[in-house]
Order: structure tokens, then C-alpha cells, then sequence
């Protein structure tokens, strides 16, 4: 029986079952894979959201040495709930000379890109929403997505600081999207895969054998690297110009209030587990347990299932984001520019070179 | 299910979400009625002088056309990588390995000068 026989010999029916849905045995079937699907992506924003801004709270306040919010729930665990309901409830303040149609449509763009990536993860062995073939140029396609919402809701907001944040925050993004795309290039050329379930299962065995090592030298660039770019491409600290709260209070959300705010803020937070997330995809083993070869310690390892891995990885690299913004100062844009396309651009495009010498040649590990 | 289908499931999810709860913070928000200072474009507390949409400098548009370039070629140089391990690994792609990389590195040599040449040319000049 074959619940998606919409309409015989129609084109639009024919598109939907051949293209859309193939090899769907019925609507139940395709029904069932669609609300795991979802959970598997709501879950992530949801719970990790509310938990990333307490954690990004605490460990900035650890490291300047203060206690960070202790009152709601232990350790002020609750802090962020309380703090989404304050924005639910709050007036909005719809300032008065806004473009109102884009000024409302804008926020979605961003939380909407981001979810776009964030089906692509492979969480686990069978633990991913979709696996595109080409997975690594798909994200290269909608990764640049969310930078239009900032645009256009800047725009919109007809405000000064949101204008000059929003200028910022296209320049920046966009070019530090350039050594974002060299790199995952480089991760296909030495993994042979463009698929991101294949990449992390090429880096199997131990941990010498994730890219970060397995490739000499090259890997290990590339993960600095990755790593710096993605941290600009997120609009953090210390490249969080931005929204340099000295200079332009708030950037491109200036003007927005209540749940607008929200969506532009959960977008960002959801974004640092996007791009950590394929720090540990790319670089670090992904879902792969760490193996050091000592055979008992191993299998202690290995007994962890593959998401745990996933989601330690994760958390290991939000921390040194975390790390990274209070441990530098905030460069100009002009110096923020120049790092990209005279330092990282050059330095990413000769790594590549060397990845290419090194594939040919067989001197992976 | 084809993978592309979730994914434009996700488009359409995304949007409704992030409308959704927009939608529930205009609902619950109180209403109350509004002074002229809160109409007013937020400048901490200055009122605004002259036009909002005020001009800014032309650099971030070169940058933006920079990234068009570079995006384009990065994209241009998939294809060519995807060819490159097909044939390391042994597969028929009608080009011997070493060939294919001698390929992938005069492209890269290419996209090198295209960033040297506009350095030269002033491109990355922010004043």
C-alpha cells in the first residue's frame, strides 16, 4: 500500500514521490522519520541553549574571578529560564520609522539557517537527520544564510548602531566564511569524503588518527585555523565587533526587543554548537570514542556510546571559545580584515597546496 | 525519505518557530500606550541627528565582493578535489592521480594570484 500516491500521472505527484520521497514505503513510515528527525534537531537548540548561556556565564564569571548568578536553582542552573520568561513577557517596543515587513520577517533567517546546518550532524553510527552526498558544499551553501537575516533586519531597524553593525557583521562574516570553506575543502581532499558521516568514520582507530594528527603538521594547522575563523564567523569575542557593546550598545539587534531579541540571540548560541560541533566532525573524531591503544583503557572508553563522545567533544570546544573571549583584546575591523585576507586567506590557500602534496604522495599516518 | 525533503522540512520549521514565538511575545506582551520617546530610534538616549540610513564606508562592499569571488572559486575547486580522490583511490575518473593534482595546484596557484592581484590593486586598502 503506498500512502503517497497523491495523484497518478500528475507531474507534481510524480515529483513528490520519485524525488522527494524515495523508496518510501508509506506515509507512516515517512511520518515517523519526520518527528525524529525534528526532535533530533529541537533537542539540541533547546537544551543546549538555556544550558550554553548559564555555562558562558559561569565560566566568565570564574574567570574574572566573581560567582556569576547563584539564585535561581543551584548555581543559578535556572538563571536562563527565568530569563526567557522575562523576555516572553516583555513590552515590545516597536521603534517608529522601521521598514515593519522585513523588520519582522528578519529574525527568523538566522534560527532558520541554523537549523539548516544543524540537520547535517551526525550525532552517533545512525544518529543524523539527513546525509547529504555532497554534505561539506551544502554547508558551504547555507552557512553564509544567516548573515542575511542580520541585513536585513539592521536595515529595517532603521537605527544608526544597527546599520554600522550590521556593515560589520556582513564584511566579517563573509569573509571569514572564505577560510571557513578552504578549510572543509582540505578536510574532503584528506578524508576523500564529502559526505560528513564518512568523514568521521575515515578517522576511525586511535586517537592519532583523527585529522587533527593524522595528517603531520597540515591537520594541526587546520584545526588552529578552523578554529580561529569560526570563532570571527560567530561574531565572538575577541571578535565580537559586532555588537562591541562600547561602541554600538548591541550591533544589529539595537533596535529588537522581546522574542525578536531572542531569535537573533538563540541563533547565535545554537550556531557555536553548529561550528564546534564540526570542529569535533572534522578534527577531533566526531561521535568516535578517543582511543589511546592500551587495550583495557580502551575498552572502558568504547563502552561510552558515540553521542556522549559527540556531545564532550562539543563541550570541550564551546569552552575554549569561551576561553578565547576573555583572554584577547578586540581588534579594529580594519585589523579584523586584514588578519583574514592578508594572513588567513594566503596562509589557508598554502595549507591546501600542502594537502594536496601530502594526499598524492600517500603521507597520511 | 530523500535527505533534501527533511532538509526543506527544516526551512519550513525554522520560520515557523522562530515566527511563532514572535507571534506569543507580541500576545503576551502588555500593552500599554506608547510616548513619543519610545518611537524614537534608540541612540542612549540622544535624539537622532539627521537621516538614520546614514552612509558608511565603501570597503565593506569591496569585502563583500571579494567573498562573492572566492566563495565562487571554492566552490569551482570541489569538483575538482571530489576527481582527485576519486582517482587516488583508484576509480575510473579518465585522469591519472598525479595529473589530477598537478590540476587541483595550478587552479590554487590561480586563486592565489586572483588575492594577489587585488592586494596589489588596493583591494584590502582600508583607508
Amino acid at each position: 500500500m503506498n500512502a503517497l500516491d497523491l495523484s497518478v500521472n500528475h507531474p507534481v505527484g510524480d515529483f513528490v514521490r520519485e524525488v522527494l520521497f524515495p523508496n518510501c514505503p508509506d506515509l507512516a513510515w515517512a511520518a515517523n522519520g519526520l518527528i525524529a528527525a525534528v526532535a533530533l534537531v529541537l533537542f539540541p537548540v533547546f537544551l543546549s541553549a538555556p544550558f550554553l548561556i548559564w555555562m558562558e556565564r559561569k565560566v566568565c564569571a570564574h574567570m574574572q574571578a566573581r560567582l556569576g548568578p547563584m539564585r535561581h536553582g543551584p548555581h543559578g542552573a535556572f538563571q536562563t529560564i527565568a530569563d526567557v520568561m522575562k523576555l516572553l513577557f516583555k513590552e515590545i517596543a516597536l521603534p517608529g520609522k522601521i521598514d515593519r515587513l522585513p523588520y519582522l520577517l528578519a529574525p527568523a533567517i538566522p534560527l532558520t539557517a541554523s537549523f539548516l546546518s544543524l540537520a547535517v550532524i551526525p550525532w552517533d553510527h545512525d544518529l543524523q537527520v539527513a546525509d547529504p552526498e555532497q554534505g561539506i558544499l551544502y554547508l558551504l551553501a547555507v552557512g553564509a544564510l544567516g548573515i542575511l537575516g542580520i541585513l536585513v533586519g539592521a536595515w529595517a531597524s532603521n537605527s544608526k548602531f544597527a546599520l554600522l553593525g550590521a556593515m560589520r557583521a556582513g564584511a566579517q562574516m563573509l569573509s571569514y566564511e572564505v577560510s571557513l570553506g578552504i578549510l572543509m575543502l582540505l578536510v574532503a581532499l584528506l578524508s576523500g569524503e564529502s559526505s560528513l558521516r564518512e568523514i568521521v568514520l575515515s578517522q576511525q582507530g586511535t586517537a592519532l588518527d583523527w585529522w587533527i594528527f593524522k595528517a603531520p603538521v597540515v591537520g594541526f594547522l587546520a584545526f588552529v585555523l578552523y578554529l580561529v575563523s569560526s570563532t570571527a564567523e560567530l561574531n565572538r569575542g575577541p571578535f565580537d565587533l559586532v555588537e562591541a557593546e562600547q561602541e554600538l550598545t548591541a550591533g544589529y539587534q539595537t533596535e529588537y526587543s522581546g522574542m525578536g531579541f531572542a531569535m537573533f540571540y538563540l541563533a547565535e548560541y545554537v550556531n557555536m554548537v553548529i561550528q564546534a560541533a564540526l570542529v569535533s566532525t572534522f578534527f577531533l573524531g566526531g561521535f568516535l570514542p578517543l582511543q589511546i591503544g592500551i587495550a583495557p583503557v580502551d575498552g572502558i572508553l568504547a563502552a561510552a556510546p558515540g553521542i556522549v563522545w559527540m556531545v564532550a567533544k562539543i563541550l570541550l570546544v564551546v569552552f575554549v571559545y569561551m576561553w578565547f573571549r576573555w583572554s584577547f583584546p578586540r581588534p579594529r575591523i580594519d585589523q579584523l580584515l586584514a588578519l583574514e585576507w592578508k594572513t588567513l586567506v594566503p596562509a589557508n590557500l598554502v595549507l591546501f597546496a600542502l594537502g594536496v602534496l601530502l594526499v598524492s604522495q600517500g603521507w597520511i599516518l | 525519505m530523500s535527505s533534501y525533503a527533511i532538509l526543506a522540512f527544516f526551512l519550513f520549521l525554522g520560520a515557523v518557530l522562530a515566527w511563532g514565538a514572535m507571534l506569543t511575545g507580541h500576545l503576551l506582551s502588555p500593552k500599554t500606550p506608547r510616548t513619543p520617546f519610545q518611537r524614537e530610534a534608540y541612540e542612549c538616549g540622544n535624539s537622532t541627528i539627521g537621516p538614520t540610513r546614514v552612509r558608511f564606508r565603501v570597503g565593506y562592499v569591496f569585502f563583500a565582493l571579494l567573498f562573492l569571488v572566492f566563495d565562487i572559486e571554492t566552490l569551482l575547486l570541489f569538483p575538482a578535489v571530489s576527481a582527485l580522490s576519486a582517482s587516488l583511490r583508484g576509480e575510473e575518473t579518465g585522469i591519472a592521480p598525479l595529473l589530477a593534482a598537478g590540476e587541483v595546484l595550478l587552479f590554487v596557484a590561480v586563486l592565489s594570484f586572483g588575492l594577489v592581484w587585488a592586494w596589489r590593486k588596493g583591494a584590502l586598502k582600508w583607508d
